[in-house]
């Protein structure tokens, strides 16, 4: 069984969770240009690397933040937002 | 028999000649360079080749031929997809695997058997209505039946699915067929090799050199090798090759896991697919069940599988054929699944000049592979993409212009 820790709840099976895909920043939709828009709505970081992302523990409803090396599927860490220092 | 295997092991130089030539030196140079010895990668050179008189072409591979997602599917080949683009571009494929195995002299196990997607709600009736009707506008066999056809065709499975699923209908397609998936790629490939392309495994591609937005030429682990024309084929390698030429692509790449169970007298005939039970099943010539479900839930470069997959496709399974659960499953493995947000291909031309993309194949690539090839070849002899894949290109995501083919290209989306 694969696990995953949250930050609240401590270490659960990963079948409690969702994931939500890597962070992304939004930029300002009254500011960029269409192609900027579309690339942010679109394009993904496919390449495998350490990544920034939203994943929810959901019998909580715990939203949190997991750093994973999504080629050897390894969390290096997990944090509430906010709480990256 | 087993006296002439040993003449041959025991020989150095075999006098029975091998699939294709390995060659030992790359050339300085190639009109074009295809990445990735898949099916999708030795097609294009085949129709290159037969078609275009292209021949001066090397397909690199980094591991061995047919060994990423062309050996690593769950077979089935079909064409009642929902859009247009779609419906035509798989048609032809179909079309084209009719007489593959006769054009290569090689026995691909090719086997027409009648391809059902069960539906188990009303939701899931009213799709395969639209489906069934923008299928017969462009001629091709498929019809919306009811539970009884289901019976007729498989009167081993349980209708109510263990009673909490009953089958209210199903799309029936008679042309489904399943394959041998790596005697497709050694097809191609065997009839590649023959009209003078080179295959180069175990060699992987390093860095893609680009000067003035064109491709100048192509690092390998084995030299430089200069080219105008390359294109990439690599499935879940996809978005690595693209970050060489620097193209931002909407793939994102999750593992698709299938498994097999023991061999069985030959009992089930029709290719089953299952959208609310998420399975997909077929029995192969050697009396294997091949199963496949949905996606992995989150991103993984890998093709590791896992415990909890096999345990939920044969509970899904066995709510199908109750009478199966004595029955074993003998290998599961995982592919890596370059998925698009609108369940199309992304094929063609690229903003960087001589980089062709065949990618974004994601869980539905293997019954495209011939007329990839037979597409991919034209677009590069041509330089310009071919009729049959406009609806594919990349800029069609910059231009808001989706594909949108989710309704039929996967189960449990």
């Amino acid at each position: 069984m694969k696990l995953m820790t949250c930050p609240v709840n401590g270490t659960r099976p990963v079948s409690e969770f969702v994931y939500w895909g890597e962070i992304r920043p939004m930029p300002d939709p009254d500011a960029c240009s269409d192609d900027e828009w579309a690339a942010y709505v679109f394009n993904r970081n496919g390449a495998p690397g350490v990544k920034k992302e939203w994943w929810c523990h959901t019998p909580s409803n715990t939203w949190f933040i997991a750093e994973r090396d999504t080629e050897k599927d390894f969390v290096l860490r997990t944090y509430l937002y906010g709480d990256d220092r | 028999m087993p006296w002439r295997l040993l003449r041959f092991g025991l020989s150095k130089s075999h006098p029975e000649p091998r699939m294709f030539t390995t060659h030992d030196t790359l050339k300085p140079s190639y009109d074009v360079v295809i990445i990735g010895g898949g099916g999708h990668g030795l097609a294009s050179a085949y129709y290159l080749a037969r078609d275009h008189g292209i021949t001066n072409v090397a397909v690199l591979e980094k591991g061995y031929i047919g060994g990423g997602n062309t050996g690593r599917n769950t077979t089935i080949i079909r064409s009642n997809y929902l859009t247009p683009e779609g419906v035509k571009f798989y048609d032809k494929s179909v079309q084209l695997w009719q007489d593959l195995s006769t054009e290569f002299d090689l026995n691909l196990f090719f086997s027409t058997r009648g391809h059902f997607t069960l539906a188990h709600t009303d939701s899931a009736m009213r799709t395969m209505r639209w489906r069934a009707e923008v299928n017969k506008h462009y001629g091709i066999a498929s019809e919306v039946v009811g539970p009884e056809d289901v019976k007729r065709a498989t009167p081993q499975m349980d209708l109510s699915c263990g009673g909490h699923a009953p089958i209210q209908g199903a799309l029936y397609h008679a042309p489904g067929a399943v394959a041998r998936h790596d005697a497709v790629a050694w097809g191609y490939g065997r009839g590649a090799d023959m009209r003078g392309a080179e295959i180069h495994q175990q060699t992987a591609v390093t860095g893609i050199e680009v000067k003035g937005g064109k491709v100048v030429g192509v690092h390998t682990t084995r030299g430089f090798i200069a080219t105008n024309k390359v294109i990439c084929a690599v499935a879940g390698f996809t978005p690595r090759i693209t970050d060489m030429v620097g193209i931002r692509t909407p793939i994102y790449i999750h593992p698709l896991q299938a498994m097999v169970s023991e061999p069985m007298k030959p009992w089930l005939d029709s290719i089953l697919v299952s959208g609310s039970l998420h399975i997909y099943v077929s029995q192969s010539s050697r009396g294997e069940l091949v199963m496949g479900a949905s996606l992995d839930p989150y991103e993984v470069q890998s093709t590791r599988s896992t415990l909890d997959f096999p345990e939920g496709l044969s509970a899904h399974l066995l709510d199908m054929f109750p009478f199966l659960s004595h029955v074993k499953v003998v290998r599961q493995w995982a592919g890596m699944a370059d998925m698009t947000p609108d369940f199309a291909p992304i094929m063609g031309m690229t903003p960087v000049e001589g980089f062709y993309l065949d990618s974004g194949w994601g869980t539905w690539g293997f019954k495209a592979t011939p007329v990839c090839g037979k597409t991919m070849a034209w677009t590069v002899a041509n330089d310009k993409p071919h009729e049959l894949i406009t609806g594919f290109s990349l800029d069609r995501f910059r231009n808001y212009a989706l594909t949108g083919e989710k309704g039929a290209a996967s189960v449990g989306h």
